[in-house]
């Protein structure tokens, strides 16, 4: 029997069960105990938030008159009265020449995040003019054998979104394709287990930065004749290398801890060793496997942004630090909006993984 | 010969100081077609001497001989009906069945395997629950559906392991008469163990009290002299019945009570009076 999947049913499994309330009062078949729901699950939340953005108003206000009062009492011991009152002035006119250089208030992250949009379109239209003007030219070169002219502009912010979120994904696949093999032929066997658990055990804890040095070493003398993206290549696995060992762990603990019932069934069953792992093992082990993946996906989401960073391969981890570094007046809020994207992103890859663990895992787990 | 033979069965758990002797000195030979119980308390060693049988144990020492050949390992040819089903979570009630039957039969063609599963889960009244996954089922269906799997392998001799154990009264009756029905249609062997005296008396034709364990050593049998097929409700007023059951739980009571006295140490409480309160304020 198949069961189908209904709105309800995706959106419980993903644990926006508000989502359900809210289509409750639309419809208007609300009852006293989805109110009292939608008061905990949606009010109360939205309260919370505007709590938080309050609170950091009122935080980035008291910092910014710290640091103008500095300001001006630096400019009146420094060169005096008069110099005092002009960056009293300066500061008050908002020249951006003199502004205080503190935290930024929501407001100024929100145009900033603005202003980054803007951006975003006005670089993709420039890119699909620079895609019209040279789209003739390009069908000429590739009849004639050579490369076709690319866009070489600077990357927008969205740009650099999808950037990290290929590196997180291509790493992710990696930390699969090597963790969950690994894991079950470990977890199958003591000998094995008792073998690599030395080196599970000491590169579990190394630092992403160190992995990134590793990788670099590696991938700089065998990408050194190639043209390939290198930058990339050592990011990707880096991510991969680091977060590959919750999975590692848990699937070796999966595949070793199976039920005792279950190997007996196999035992009186007589089934071949093949058949054991496969179709008493590995779906037994499966739900936590799964807990594995998606630790792994969030530390993957986690290690990346320090990854870009050092790596400089574009993505959101260098976007930060090139603001950091370029100083302008936008710069700090640029790296708030960053910071929220980049929560907002891992929280939706959690909430992926979570709903696809849900839907293998035998045993339906709530949402956590 | 006899079908089933145990000779002189030891099983020692552990090693050196920690070892613990769970069976001793069980020796036990049943004949083709029979229907034996044992009937034992908890913890005596009965599962312990399930899985001797069906090849999942060896013993320490002493053999098992099924078919005059001693048993190495477990074999299609003796169905075991685990005590808490063991039925694999993540398949069907039809899938459960249809992976044994292929295991048993590995060279029936896909529809003849479909035909057996759908006989057998027909004989145990769960067709309408063949899609259904085990978390879904009652205990009494979950239990239906091990005995159909571990019957569709058409095994010579079925071993059943409490299999009624976590059952309700009701569900309990029921079963016991599905499994008789089976057992009567083909006589195969079958080997019950219980704890329930009465179920063994109702099932079986012999019936063998295990002496609690450590060191568990097979009691006297008793035959039960009662026509097939039995009436529950005929059987409390058959004399022969009362008779056998009151002799099988006298001889269970006894061994509780020697268990009991076993302890000979009187355990000397000192002397203590509560302090005075009263009079220190």
């Amino acid at each position: 029997m198949k069961q189908s999947i209904t709105l309800d049913k995706i959106t419980k499994f993903m644990g926006f069960e508000f989502l359900r309330t809210l289509k409750l009062i639309f419809t208007g078949k609300i009852e006293k105990e989805d109110f009292r729901n939608f008061l905990r699950k949606v009010v109360v939340p939205l309260a919370s938030m505007l709590l938080f953005i309050g609170l950091w108003h009122m935080g980035s206000q008291a910092l910014y008159n710290t640091e103008a009062t500095y300001k001006i009492e630096k400019a009146l011991t420094e060169q005096g009265q008069e110099a005092a009152d002009a960056m009293e002035a300066c500061i008050a006119s908002g020249a951006v020449k003199c502004q205080p250089n503190t935290l930024p208030s929501p407001a100024q992250v929100w145009a900033s995040f603005n202003t980054l949009l803007d951006d975003h379109f006005a670089i993709r239209a420039d890119k699909q003019a620079f895609a019209e003007k040279t789209a003739a030219l390009n069908a000429k070169r590739i009849a004639e054998g050579k490369d076709a002219i690319t866009y070489t502009g600077r990357p927008s912010f969205v740009d650099q979104i999808l950037t990290s979120i290929k590196t997180v994904f291509a790493g992710f696949l990696l930390a699969l394709l090597i963790a969950v093999p690994i894991g079950i032929v470990i977890g199958l066997s003591k000998t094995l287990r008792s073998s690599v658990n030395w080196l599970i055990q000491i590169f579990k804890p190394v630092s992403p930065v160190v992995w990134l040095l590793l990788v670099f070493m590696i991938v700089k003398t065998l990408t050194k004749d190639s043209n390939s993206d290198s930058a990339f290549i050592i990011s990707f696995i880096s991510v991969g290398l680091c977060s590959m060992w919750a999975t590692l762990v848990n699937t070796a603990m999966g595949v070793s801890s199976v039920d005792k019932d279950y190997i007996n069934v196999a035992k009186v069953l007589k089934l071949g060793t093949f058949q054991k792992v496969f179709k008493v093992i590995l779906p037994s082990a499966l739900p936590l496997i799964f807990t594995g993946l998606r630790i792994t996906l969030s530390v993957s989401w986690m290690v990346l942004i320090a990854i870009e960073l050092l790596a400089q391969s574009p993505g959101l981890g260098s976007f930060v630090w090139e603001e950091f570094q370029n100083g302008a007046i936008d710069s700090n809020s640029k790296i708030i909006v960053a910071m929220f994207i980049i929560g907002g992103i891992g929280f939706l890859l959690d909430r992926i993984m979570l709903t696809v663990q849900n839907m293998i895992s035998f045993n339906k787990n709530d949402g956590i | 010969m006899a079908y089933l033979e145990l000779n002189n069965i030891y099983k020692t758990y552990g090693k050196g100081e920690h070892a613990t002797e769970v069976l001793s000195n069980i020796n036990l030979s049943i004949e083709e077609g029979e229907f034996v119980a044992i009937v034992g308390f908890t913890g005596s060693g009965k599962t312990t001497l399930v899985n001797l049988i069906n090849g999942l144990l060896q013993p320490t020492s002493g053999e098992v001989l099924f078919k005059s050949e001693p048993v190495v390992g477990t074999s299609h040819e003796r169905g075991v009906i685990f005590q808490n089903y063991s039925l694999l979570p993540w398949l069907t009630v039809g899938q459960n069945i249809y992976m044994a039957v292929k295991e048993a039969f590995p060279k029936k063609s896909k529809s003849e395997i479909n035909d057996i599963v759908a006989e057998y889960v027909e004989m145990v009244s769960l067709s309408h629950a063949i899609n259904k996954r085990p978390k879904e089922l009652s205990g009494g269906m979950r239990q239906r559906v091990a005995v159909a799997r571990a019957l569709a392998m058409k095994p010579e001799m079925i071993i059943m392991d409490e299999p009624l154990g976590a059952l309700d009264a009701l569900t309990r009756g029921n079963l016991q008469d599905e499994i008789l029905n089976i057992w009567g249609k083909d006589k195969r062997t079958a080997l019950l163990i219980t704890n329930d005296v009465d179920e063994g008396i109702y099932m079986a034709d012999r019936i063998i009290p295990l002496r609690p364990g450590p060191n568990a050593t097979l009691g006297p049998e008793f035959k039960i002299d009662i026509d097939r097929p039995r009436d529950k409700t005929e059987m409390n007023d058959n004399p022969n019945f009362k008779k056998t059951r009151n002799a099988i739980i006298e001889y269970l009571m006894d061994i509780g009570n020697e268990r009991k006295s076993v302890s000979k140490t009187e355990y000397v409480l000192p002397e203590l009076t509560p302090k005075d309160f009263v009079n220190r304020f």
